[in-house]
């Protein structure tokens, strides 16, 4: 028998512009779970999605028991044995457990010249195979009615149903209470005596110490190294994780920050899962930071703060007055404003031009005798900002989808200048968009720093947010972790070492 | 360069093929028939298209943020039953309101739409606040005007309506009906609205992406519930149209008219998906419609099949229609 139960080796993969794989291999031992780290965008994902057939890889090949494979879809890895339990599950949640589990492989049998679905015996089996996962409830379920966990052990059942001898885990604990937390690892454990390999992609630290048996460690879509996890400690795993050099691409800045402009006081979500009891304070000309790893609740909490997700308690102060916003007007009225992660979901309108785009928040401060729009004006403020910004356009009445990624970011921050927040809150500013679009939007926020208006800049990218930031709060789990306001202290570890803090 | 102005003239020519179509079948159908470019028949089609277009306009706005409104037709039927028995003459035998002077008619056209766009109100309300999806929430107000109106007028048909009611008709402003002129009115009014106010440019960013648009801080709901009380109380005003033209009505009146006007608005190029749509496309799409209409007639074409060339021009509008934002990929 090979040594490894399934190697990957020498796996490339493009996007346009980027590459997101260069070389990365991955070896898995029978009977083990291996561990797969790496930071946001360091191409964990990826990785598993060209093994599981969604993605199709550039270059690279694939050995099963010491043979030699190609996997060009998900129906052709689960034919050989590999099944893979999502980030974001994909069930059916109107039908039954039963028929999530058999989905697109229902039993059938004959009736006449008629195939039909044999219930009785997808439902005995479904009984059987969660049983195998040690979770016993009934198969005639509505899949909805259950819990995150619980779905999530119907997947693994599916995996294990299918007699799968390799599954992927990718970040299963994500949204999952202690106890199923510790439901997932007895079945893990289990797998583990049968023989199966696992993938298990995790930023918790303490989970990986206590389930992984090796580690292998990504980092910008190239492979660091795989070590036994014993062997490992958490600090050394963070500095290979992060083991970059910050390079010099942000542009200086002036000035410093001035007094207290916005202070949130204990602000709790209304979901138990998501941020709470996050006190923070945000300076004049400041741009300030918030870090941690993807599901930290960032976006959730300026989502929050602006009136878009529902806020259970807490209090925010702007300029020493206590703001009461439960809609995004009034945020707005109160000075703040919020450009998204999610540019083409809630920032953009696509079929509409760039002056349409620009003009949506600011139509109350143009009008003649209170109701007719002044389109002069109007195409005045858009007009200029296209100036200011250097928006690459033909004119302001071209569609905003047949700009770049970074074009429409310039406008959506055009949007928000001419409603002159003193607060603005950018969600990943840069996400998707080309270098030097990147590079124009930070002096954009500089030059909006030195004007004195106080930025809240979420960003996943380590470079970025050390770069930008003069102070930087960490979250992980919906609780801030750590705030870091000393130059010297801004290093990828510390920052690492509070966004794995749970 | 010569290829790319071939391609430039094809995709004119595809992109603009129901409106091509519609001139030549017209043009056709003058040619070959007596009496079909006359003045008498244009203003007899332009008659028929204003309470459609007014219909159209509203429903437009519906559309656009990316609802429906099936509750149009039904609403016209109960407008013009309001219309009817304010407007009865005094002499009148089997008069609703025995003894009531007849109203103003200018008043009763102001009270039509207020009541119409009372239930809009609802509707919206529900569509709004409560997001319950705009087909259901008109489907189910449909029902509701329908029972209403059986109950309220007991299912006779109204008749015996004042003569200045019936003037609104057959009356003349320089030399056009003045159906013509309301629709014209309501037109510009309309275009108002679209281009010139926030809440046409609240409705087209609802209908482009209502996630963004509350971001931005539109007001999204109360922008939905103006946009249903709006069309509600254009089709009131339709069903006081038709009340006149026809000189009674009865609850059937309207059946149907609310598809009509969809269709009509999409094949002028009103998105169903959101978004897109002007003024100018519910004037063309009711055009088209009634042209057919009236050209099929005079070449003879049974009034059944009729019906059968109408769905396929809505099939092939639609199609070369969404065929233009794909393309754009």
């Amino acid at each position: 028998m090979a040594e490894y139960k399934l190697e990957l080796k020498g796996i490339c993969k493009s996007f346009p512009g980027v590459k997101a794989l260069d070389h990365v291999q991955l070896s898995l031992r029978p009977g083990t779970v291996h561990a797969l780290m790496g930071e946001n965008g360091a191409g964990k994902s990826t990785l598993m999605k060209c093994l599981f057939g969604i993605y199709k890889m550039d270059e690279g090949e694939v050995y099963l028991d010491g043979e030699k494979i190609e996997i060009n879809n998900p129906d052709e890895a689960m034919a050989h044995g590999i099944a893979m339990v999502h980030q974001e599950l994909q069930p059916v949640p109107a039908r039954s457990v039963a028929e999530n589990l058999y989905l697109g492989r229902f039993p059938t049998k004959n009736f006449g010249p008629f195939k039909m679905i044999d219930h009785k015996k997808m439902y005995e089996e479904t009984a059987y195979w969660l049983k195998e996962v040690k979770m016993d409830f009934d198969p005639k379920a509505q899949l909805g009615t259950l819990s995150i966990g619980q779905m999530q052990s119907v997947e693994i059942a599916k995996a294990v149903s299918q007699q799968a001898r390799v599954v992927i885990f990718d970040e299963p604990t994500s949204s999952l209470s202690d106890n199923e937390v510790e439901a997932l690892f007895r079945i893990m454990n289990d797998l583990r005596d049968k023989g199966v390999a696992m993938v298990y992609i995790s930023h918790k630290m303490d989970e990986i110490k206590r389930i992984a048996d090796d580690i292998t460690i990504m980092r910008d879509g190239t492979y660091v190294g795989t070590w036994p996890a014993a062997e490992m400690s958490t600090d050394q795993i963070i500095a290979k994780m992060v083991g970059r050099e910050l390079t010099n691409v942000y542009p200086p800045r002036g000035n410093e920050p001035g007094e207290v402009v916005m202070e949130v006081k204990n602000l709790c979500s209304i979901h138990e899962k998501s941020f709470q009891d996050v006190s923070f304070t945000l300076r004049k000309g400041e741009i300030l930071g918030f870090g941690g790893l993807v599901g930290a609740q960032r976006t959730e909490l300026m989502e929050g703060l602006f009136g878009i997700r529902g806020v259970a308690s807490g209090e925010v102060w702007i300029h020493g007055k206590k703001a009461k916003i439960k809609h995004p007007i009034d945020a707005m009225n109160a000075g703040i404003g919020l450009i998204t992660e999610d540019r083409r979901g809630n920032g953009i309108f696509g079929c509409l031009s760039i002056k349409d785009n620009v003009g949506v928040s600011v139509y109350n401060k143009y009008l003649q005798a209170g109701v007719v729009l002044n389109h002069k004006k109007i195409n005045q403020v858009v007009d200029d900002s296209i100036q200011k910004l250097r928006i690459k356009t033909p004119s302001m009445k071209e569609h905003i989808s047949n700009l770049s990624g970074g074009n429409q970011q310039k406008v959506i921050v055009s949007r928000w200048l001419a409603n002159d927040p003193d607060v603005l809150i950018m969600d990943e500013p840069t996400r998707g968009i080309d270098v030097g679009a990147k590079h124009e939007i930070y002096e954009i926020m500089n030059e909006l720093a030195a004007q004195g208006k106080a930025i809240i800049m979420i960003s996943s990218e380590m470079s970025e947010l050390l770069g930008m930031s003069d102070r930087v709060y960490v979250m992980c789990n919906g609780k801030l972790t750590g705030e870091i306001d000393e130059a010297d202290k801004m290093t990828q570890a510390d920052v690492m070492a509070y966004a794995t803090q749970f | 360069m010569e290829k790319i102005n071939q391609k430039k003239a094809i995709d004119f020519l595809i992109n603009n093929g129901v409106i091509i179509v519609m001139f030549i079948l017209v043009i056709y159908t003058g040619l070959t028939t007596d009496n079909f470019f006359t003045s008498n028949n244009l203003l007899n089609t332009l008659m028929n298209m204003s309470s459609r277009l007014v219909i159209a306009l509203g429903i437009a706005g519906c559309v656009i943020t990316a609802g429906c409104d099936l509750s149009a037709g039904r609403m016209i039927g109960f407008g013009g039953c309001i219309a009817g028995v304010l407007l009865q003459r005094i002499d009148y035998s089997n008069k609703f309101f025995p003894g009531m002077e007849p109203m103003n008619v200018f008043v009763v056209a102001l009270i039509v739409m207020a009541i119409c766009g009372l239930f809009g109100t609802v509707t919206g309300f529900f569509i709004a606040y409560l997001s319950v999806p705009p087909f259901i929430a008109t489907l189910a107000m449909m029902e509701i005007v329908y029972g209403i109106n059986l109950i309220f007028t007991n299912a006779t048909p109204l008749g015996g309506y004042v003569s200045e009611y019936t003037s609104v008709a057959s009356g003349k402003f320089l030399g056009i009906s003045y159906l013509i002129w309301i629709a014209v009115v309501v037109s510009a009014v309309t275009w108002f609205i679209f281009n010139m106010t926030r809440h046409g440019k609240y409705m087209y960013a609802i209908g482009g992406n209502p996630q963004a648009a509350e971001v931005a801080g539109v007001p999204v709901k109360l922008t939905l519930i103006i946009i249903y009380m709006k069309a509600a109380a254009m089709y009131g005003l339709a069903g006081f149209m038709l009340g006149a033209k026809a000189g009674g009505a009865s609850v059937a009146l309207g059946l149907g008219y609310e598809m009509e006007a969809i269709a009509a608005c999409t094949i002028g190029g009103v998105s169903v998906t959101g978004g897109r749509g002007k003024v100018s496309s519910a004037i063309i799409g009711v055009a088209v419609f009634e042209l057919l209409k009236v050209a099929l007639q005079y070449l003879g074409m049974d009034a059944n099949s009729q019906y059968i060339a109408i769905g396929v021009v809505i099939f092939v509008a639609i199609s070369l229609d969404i065929r233009k934002y794909i393309a754009k990929k």
